[in-house]
């Protein structure tokens, strides 16, 4: 089974060993400037992008705000369409409820679609306590958990992996779960995918429970939506006789009507098409087609206490879309696994302390993972403010350390950073000062970042904590504001 | 307190003094793009979807053609008359399995976006016969084809199980190589009629 992130270590300490890693950063470089680039083109193509964002926006907005009426009607219209509902108030309720419908069957393995929500109560691994199989059926998925591991990028979790990589761990482990690889596997990916086609259909026959999360869920008329590329959402949605789906409560919108700002908006920012290859619908029990028991398990695990935060309310907008990922340069060096969470990336160093709080210091060391340099708020589908809520959410770490003796070494930098931006000439004076440690470290530093860079050894004093786990990139011996006023904005050449 | 209970109280504590007025602006329209049928041809094939275009009286023997020696399912009320197909007797998984191709007729077209929409009536069939069989025949027709997502969300009924297909079942998880057909019909061919 696939590991947990539960014991990571604090982003900066993982961050550092990702960013040692070149494979992961050269193989995420690619990932991300490869999605970036679709997702541009297909974006472009629609006249009114600004406008669709806003009502996407709109309609996720609107249904959050009048959350506990949507819920009751969803509730209400599941029933009436046949499927029984389920409440979760954490990851623990809604393993259990999963286990205990999957026994209700006599069966020890289900076979599951790739969810955020099942991956963040690590469904996997309480049914795997209870001696039930679940068996990932997304090709990705599927490489992460045969080869023991964590998945790295929302959208493609296994991109830490390359070819030779997969062809051994589908040779080594496919025949240890079910039918084995073919021996003459080559590291084509259309073999691999063949020979995962062939490994997971097996399953797909026999299954007679499946489970599956939801990208929307349609208060008005029950309607669940999953929306997938491979088919292995079709195939868990469709033959097995049973269908258990964990949906967050964030996931509801109003009406039926709803959904069309949203499929427009997700596939174009997601896997940059104009559609994605199948987008599946339900709602309840469908007499004659498709699995005749259907349970919804409606998800909370920390929702409404994001839904209590003013500022940060709108992350639940968030449609999983990975768009803020790829644009995000702290992610495209330090990858997925840094952050701890299956929610990596601008999104994740909010939604995790959002939902779970920074009491822990691997929470609470998230919403220092970013440059605040904007780019996720430029692309998200539905205009979450990432940089807004992160910088609420600095403001919350460093309340939750006010009574500590020894100030941590974020709080000093935060006040520091708060004192100088509170004052353009301080600020100026402050960007000289640190130009001029540049300039000392790059003579005096001793470690080089992996680019070659050169890097800032460990600062002194309270900040010591900070740097020593975090390589700070050496700044720069001359600050963009002194270059602006010497080159009068670049007009000069800017050629010192 | 039940969970249910507990977590709607949640949410409403949360929500206290929340105004639960937002204004949501209406989603865009498309502009007008001209031709939606020869719209819909393009972004089909964009997705390496085959795609054959023939008039009415055309169809069967274009189906035929497309199908060759391929052993075939076909829904209840399909109305095309193809000699060997069989009609779909509530088969099991597996004995579907054992099937080449399905044909099937379609509830809607999207131009925009290329997309085909099922909502399995009985000229479309049951969700598993469309998605066992390797090749997907799918028999459209020009009226059916609508501009954009909107039009087609105004049209379908949220009651029936749908599923949209937009080209044939595919992945990039292998080093962002996009491979067509995983789990799904490797091949989808569209027949527009008209
Ligand atoms: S925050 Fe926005 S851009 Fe990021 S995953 Fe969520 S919807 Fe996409």
């Amino acid at each position: 089974m696939s590991g947990t992130f539960v014991g990571m270590p604090a982003f900066p300490t993982a961050a550092r060993e990702a960013l040692g890693d070149t494979q992961l950063r050269r193989n995420l470089a690619h990932a991300t400037h490869v999605i970036r680039d679709k997702r541009a083109k297909v974006v472009a193509e629609v006249e009114d992008w600004e406008e669709l964002r806003l009502a996407g926006a709109g309609v996720k907005e609107a249904a959050l705000r009048d959350l506990a009426t949507h819920l009751e009607t969803l509730e209400a219209s599941l029933v009436r369409a046949g499927a029984t509902v389920h409440w979760a108030r954490d990851a623990e309720e809604a393993c259990a409820i999963v286990a205990q419908v999957t026994k209700a069957h006599g069966v020890d393995e289900v076979v599951k679609v790739k969810s955020m929500a099942t991956a963040e109560i690590g469904l996997n691994e309480a049914l795997e306590a209870e001696g039930i199989a679940a068996w990932e059926t997304d090709l990705a998925e599927l490489i992460v958990q045969l080869g023991d591991d964590l998945p790295s990028h929302i959208l493609v979790p296994a991109i830490h992996r390359n070819r030779a990589e997969i062809r051994e761990i589908f040779l080594r482990r496919m025949g240890d779960v079910g039918r084995p690889a073919p021996v003459d596997l080559t590291d084509e990916p259309a073999v691999l995918a063949a020979a995962a086609r062939a490994h997971l259909r097996e399953k797909f026959l026999r299954a007679k429970v499946a489970v599956s999360g939801a990208n929307f869920a349609v208060a008005e008329t029950g309607t669940l939506v999953v929306v997938e590329s491979e088919g292995n959402g079709r195939m868990c949605l469709t033959l097995p006789e049973v269908l258990i789906s964990v949906v967050g409560i964030e996931k509801v919108v109003a009406t039926w009507a709803d959904l069309d700002p949203l499929l427009r908006l997700l596939p174009r920012s997601s896997t940059g098409e104009r559609m994605n290859p199948y987008t599946s619908t339900w709602s309840g029990v469908t007499p004659g087609d498709g699995p005749q028991e259907v349970h919804v398990v409606l998800l909370d695990n920390g929702r409404t206490r994001a839904l209590a935060d003013d500022v940060g309310r709108q992350a639940l907008r968030c449609i999983r879309c990975s768009a803020c990922l790829n644009v995000c340069p702290v992610y495209e060096r330090v990858g997925g696994h840094a952050y701890g969470s299956v929610y990596p990336g601008p999104i994740g160093a909010i939604l995790n302390p959002l939902l779970h709080g920074v009491s822990d210091e691997q929470t609470a060391s998230l919403p220092y993972a970013s440059s605040l340099c904007g780019a996720c708020f430029e692309v998200c589908p539905v205009r979450i403010d990432i940089p807004s809520v992160l910088v609420d959410q600095r403001a919350a770490v460093v309340d939750s350390h006010r009574g500590d003796r020894v100030p941590k070494a974020e709080a000093v930098a935060m006040k520091a950073a708060a004192w100088a931006f509170s004052d353009s000439r301080r600020l100026a004076w402050a960007e000289k000062a640190s130009g001029l440690g540049g300039r000392l470290l790059r003579r005096f530093g001793r470690t080089t970042l992996p680019g070659g860079r050169a890097a800032a050894g460990r600062l002194p004093g309270p900040a010591a904590g900070w740097t020593g786990a975090r390589d700070l990139p050496a700044p720069p011996e001359e600050s963009f504001r002194d270059w602006w006023d010497r080159t009068d904005g670049g007009r000069d050449g800017g050629a010192r | 307190m039940s969970a249910r209970d507990d977590i709607l109280r949640g949410v409403r504590q949360a929500l206290a003094g929340v105004s639960p007025a937002v204004e949501v602006p209406a989603a865009p329209r498309v502009p007008d793009r001209g031709d939606l049928v020869a719209l819909f041809v393009e972004r089909v094939e964009d997705y390496r979807a085959v795609v054959t275009r023939c008039a009415p009286d055309e169809v069967d023997q274009v189906v035929r053609d497309v199908l060759g020696s391929a052993r075939a399912v076909v829904p209840p009320d399909l109305g095309l008359d193809l000699p060997g197909a069989v009609v779909d007797d509530v088969f099991t998984a597996t004995e579907l399995d054992a099937y080449d191709a399905v044909v099937t007729r379609a509830a809607v077209g999207i131009a925009e976006t290329g997309t085909v929409v099922l909502d399995h009536q009985p000229d479309q069939g049951r969700r598993a016969i469309t998605l066992v069989p390797d090749l997907h025949v799918c028999v459209v027709d020009g009226g059916q084809v609508v501009a954009d997502v909107p039009d087609a969300i105004a049209l379908l009924d949220p009651a029936r199980p749908l599923t949209w297909i937009s080209g044939p079942s595919a992945t990039s998880d292998i080093e962002l190589d996009r491979v067509e057909g995983v789990h799904g019909p490797r091949t989808l061919h569209v027949v527009l009629v008209g």
